[in-house]
């Protein structure tokens, strides 16, 4: 028989996130230098944006990411809530600062993308409103769990409100989708072109599993660091002191 | 079960009108957030019928979440509230309770006062109706979310800040549908469609967050 939570105690983990998080660092560094490629020497310039548009190949990997971290964090904090378990909540911790930076890079490269196509660094179209307010959910998370000094309360606390969050998440989205046609301030909208060269379509997949990767090393290296320091008194840790 | 709840809301609604004070200073936060927007923008009638509904919204929004630290905060400092969540009837009534006397003693007199704040504003009859409407059926929903974060900040560090940053982002589709059925009445579109998805996220909210909050309390009394 399997023994399924055997890697759900921060002991075993540890060592077992220590493995593989080079792993998935290394296949990142190696995906993102073959996605950069693609992206900046194979792929065409496009006819209508020129060269501007190449900032998708960074922007759209980092919004996919910022929307999977949040309910990827959420899912954790659930599992953290349900089952008691401390690895879980140290999951959610280890993730939150990654979603809130590629949040934030994706909002900065659309900007950047903005400036030269639309001619503004800004404009409040649906998405851009919706993951600026995704952006402060992140970063409402971290301040909560960052106040608290208990580290259980804090923890039990921040996965309460990410699943308050991950509820909001699709009302949110959607009133700001109405609102935004409603109000049609802005003309323009990020649809682009429907029909993508295959060349630009595959330096954005492989830049996509870069960016997938380089958020599960940074993640799993976080959270080994949130293991050591929360687990600093425990045998095991004095142990691996000792050992080294 | 509902006995209880009952006198739960007696008993706040009871505290509140003793600290008379408390209730009155955010009613008038409301008021001169608001009547300083004409300050800053300028008397123009025509700017000022533009921005009337969002700008009670949001001033509704900031006085509802000023009001939050008052919900549990005493109760939590003196004790009271552990007393609550040992009650044999289940917390979620019993916050409901609460709940709903926090809205009367916050929400209902932002409401009662708009109507003037909208004649300020030059509306016109039909969106002061629409503005009284919305905000019956949208400070229910604030102070019900709000109940959430404020039960998730209590004794924490930081308190107020903090509590902005949990709360105003979950605060703002209530806002868009509130401030968007005012605009809708003011520039004679329909306006059902908003008024149904202010009475669909009350409902939904009324149905989920009294769990929440009684999750949010047990976790901070732990």
């Amino acid at each position: 028989m399997i023994h399924w939570f055997k890697y759900s105690s921060p002991q075993t983990f540890y060592p077992l996130a220590g493995k593989v998080a080079p792993w998935f660092g290394a296949i990142s560094v190696v995906l993102a230098v073959v996605g950069l490629y693609i992206s900046f020497f194979m792929a065409p310039t496009d006819f209508q944006q020129g060269e501007s548009y190449r900032v998708i190949f960074i922007h759209v990997p980092a919004a996919w990411m910022s929307m999977f971290i949040y309910m990827v964090m959420a899912g954790w904090a659930a599992m953290g809530l349900v089952f008691n378990t401390r690895l879980s909540a140290m999951m959610a911790q280890a993730l939150a600062p990654t979603g809130a930076m590629m949040t934030f890079i994706a909002l900065w490269t659309g900007a950047f993308w903005g400036r030269p196509t639309w001619g503004t660094w800004w404009v409040w179209d649906a998405r851009l409103t919706s993951e600026l307010i995704l952006l402060f959910l992140y970063l409402g998370f971290m301040a909560l769990t960052a106040a608290i000094d208990d580290v259980r309360r804090a923890d039990r606390a921040g996965a309460m409100l990410a699943l308050v969050g991950v509820v909001n998440v699709p009302i949110i989205y959607f009133s700001v989708k109405w609102w935004n046609t409603l109000h049609q301030g802005s003309s323009v909208s990020i649809t682009r072109a429907p029909s993508m060269a295959a060349i630009m379509f595959t330096g954005m997949i492989v830049m996509v599993f870069a960016f997938w990767m380089y958020c599960i090393a940074v993640a799993l290296t976080r959270v080994r660091h949130i293991i050591l320091e929360r687990e600093q008194h425990a045998q095991w840790v004095q142990e691996l002191k000792e050992a080294e | 079960m509902g006995a209880v709840a009952w006198s739960v809301f007696q008993r706040d609604v009871r505290i509140a009108l003793r600290h008379r004070s408390d209730v009155l200073t955010l009613f008038v936060f409301f008021v001169i957030v608001v009547s300083l927007f004409p300050l800053g923008v300028g008397p123009e009638p025509q700017i000022l019928r533009e921005i009337a509904p969002g700008v009670v919204w949001v001033a509704a929004l900031l006085a509802c979440m000023l009001a939050l630290n008052r919900l549990f905060a005493a109760d939590f400092a003196d004790g009271t509230l552990e007393q609550l969540a040992l009650v044999p009837q289940p917390l979620p009534v019993l916050v409901l309770g609460k709940v709903a006397a926090h809205w009367v003693t916050t929400g209902l007199p932002l409401v009662a006062i708009a109507p003037v704040l909208g004649i300020q504003f030059d509306l016109t009859a039909e969106a002061i109706g629409v503005l009284v409407v919305t905000l019956l059926l949208g400070t229910p929903t604030l102070s019900l979310i709000g109940a959430v974060g404020a039960a998730l900040t209590l004794g924490v560090r930081g308190g107020g800040g903090l509590l902005a940053l949990l709360v105003l982002p979950l605060y703002i589709p209530v806002l868009i549908f509130g401030a968007g059925a005012v605009s809708a009445a003011a520039q004679g579109v329909p306006l059902s469609g908003h008024l149904s998805l202010l009475g669909a996220t009350l409902a939904g909210a009324l149905a989920l967050v009294p769990w929440a909050v009684a999750t949010s309390i047990r976790i901070s009394l732990e």
